[in-house]
């Protein structure tokens, strides 16, 4: 009890006394969640509106694909990631491995299957009735779509939402492909596990509240956004 | 049903405006790096010379000195070694002397350095169940296996693991079953599991006195003797065997590692906070 408020001080004092690494550490995290949620949005939501409105062969065996990759043990991203940026792999002249882009593929490999399957659900649920009465009414195709996601934006913050829960609870594939190298790739959850296995207990509870402060923060907002009530 | 052209076009659209991204990026990364652009070297090494704090006082002088970007990967030292070998780190800091023999063998590895040593140090539990008193390593090894009482190891082929496997060789015993816990993990962490279920392990002492005030189910059983010297040695991966290796800058690590300004460095850090030091020079 008393080291959870020991870690509650020092996470309060790290933010007062503006910690310049903690900040560091909290803005990397940051911007590699958002890039990578940002890449999964870009493709999942579009690919998860074609799978859910389009009918058409091998579309079973994606939407297969993609609800196993729902569940794909970050590990097991981090390890494929890993062996793709080796100086030995496909791409290791790129030399990418220990780079926040590797940690930033990591996450998308495990947040878009969970954006574009999400995303996907949502739009087979649109009653068939309703496009015709769309087409009936002789919507552009571009108003077409832009009405549908009027229809499901609920669903689709909701996927975007459980992407980022996905991508800023990462800790295993960013530490496989980032190495957690200090002022390069060390994020809020691999310096949680470093500070644990050094002892640093006080300061890892530190962290852990940085880091549950940041998503609450974040997820909120979308929370609002989804709840907002529609403007026309 | 909306055409899949449209759709694709979308899509397409998509895939562009992410390459765009790609690309900033990147750029973002550049600029915060672009001082006088320094070059990247991947240091393999083991989790003590990391969680220790001894590379937080080495490296910042060494990137001042000669304008690198140094990439610490803390693993174990069998791990840091098959990155040695694979040619993914172009310089290893390691201490399990007979295996850091084969890479130099098969010319993975060259320009191999003495660079420091501590000793390694038996702990276990306060109430002792095995009753183990400061007699000699192998003795005490024995006496364990025989009282059944729990044992901690690493397990993850790190230098301090293949030391315990090293013991349980030399007094022919084959470590098993229940009272054998092997963890798979760093140092840190398994001694806190041997803290946490009453069980002797084999650690460093870097390691040790860093965490010591976290274990207040252990205390050191057997320590001293020539037996438990953890020897630490650098050295570069072989350039002629893998073609993306920085050797240039691998060099000059080994170098600076060895020259005597460091080693003072080395000797004196941790006195502060331990009042000993944590590694002692060893030059050859």
């Amino acid at each position: 009890m008393e080291l959870i408020i020991d870690g509650f001080r020092k996470a309060i004092e790290m933010i007062l006394t503006g910690d310049r690494e903690i900040f560091e550490i909290t803005w990397l995290t940051l911007r590699v969640c958002f890039m990578a949620i940002f890449i999964s949005s870009l493709i999942g939501l579009p690919l998860g509106m074609l799978l859910g409105l389009t009918r058409f062969k091998g579309r079973k065996i994606i939407l297969t694909f993609i609800n196993i990759g729902m569940g794909l043990p970050p590990v097991v991203a981090g390890l494929w990631i890993s062996m793709l940026l080796w100086r030995s792999g496909p791409l290791g002249h790129l030399q990418l491995l220990y780079s926040p882009t590797a940690i930033v593929m990591a996450q998308v490999l495990v947040s878009l299957p969970i954006v574009t399957g999400l995303t996907s659900s949502a739009f087979q649920q649109i009653n068939e009735k309703m496009l015709l009465q769309i087409k009936a009414l002789g919507a552009t195709k571009i108003q077409t779509i832009l009405i549908l996601l009027k229809q499901t934006k609920i669903a689709i913050v909701a996927s975007v939402m459980a992407g980022f829960g996905r991508v800023i609870a990462e800790v295993g594939a960013a530490m496989m492909v980032g190495g957690n190298i200090q002022g390069d790739t060390r994020i809020l959850t691999t310096s949680i596990v470093m500070e644990v296995s050094k002892g640093n207990f006080d300061v890892a509870l530190a962290i852990s509240f940085i880091l549950l402060t940041v998503a609450l923060l974040i997820t909120a907002a979308l929370t609002l956004l989804q709840q907002r009530k529609r403007v026309s | 049903m909306l055409s899949k052209r449209l759709l694709a076009t979308l899509f397409v659209f998509m895939l562009l405006f992410l390459a765009a991204c790609g690309t900033t990026n990147t750029d973002q990364a550049d600029a915060k790096e672009k001082k006088a652009e320094p070059t990247d070297l991947i240091l393999a090494t083991t989790t003590s010379t990391q969680d220790s704090g001894l590379l937080n006082v080495l490296l910042p002088i060494f990137e001042e000195e000669n304008n690198v970007k140094v990439k610490t990967i803390a693993v174990g030292t069998g791990q840091a070694l098959e990155m040695g070998t694979k040619g993914e780190a172009d310089v290893l800091l390691v201490h399990a002397p007979k295996s850091e023999e084969e890479l130099v063998t098969s010319g993975d590895a060259i320009n191999r350095k003495r660079v420091m040593y501590n000793d390694f140090i038996l702990v276990g539990p306060k109430d002792n169940p095995a009753s183990v008193n400061g007699e000699d390593i192998n003795a005490a090894f024995k006496t364990i296996s025989e009282s059944k009482a729990n044992f901690v190891t690493r397990g993850d082929d790190s230098g301090t693991h293949k030391k315990e496997l090293g013991i349980w060789t030399a007094v022919n015993i084959q470590p098993a079953g229940d009272t054998y816990i092997s963890t798979g993990q760093g140092m840190g962490a398994s001694l806190q599991i041997a803290n946490e279920k009453n069980g002797y392990i084999l650690t460093d002492r870097a390691t040790w006195l860093a965490q010591e005030k976290n274990l207040t189910n252990l205390q050191i059983v057997v320590e001293g003797g020539k037996d438990l010297k953890n020897i630490y040695h650098v050295m570069q991966v072989n350039p002629e065997k893998h073609d993306m290796v920085n050797s240039k800058d691998a060099e000059k690590f080994v170098d600076f590692m060895v020259s005597s300004e460091t080693q003072d460095v080395i000797e004196s850090f941790g006195k502060k906070d331990y009042g000993q030091s944590l590694f002692f020079k060893y030059t050859e």
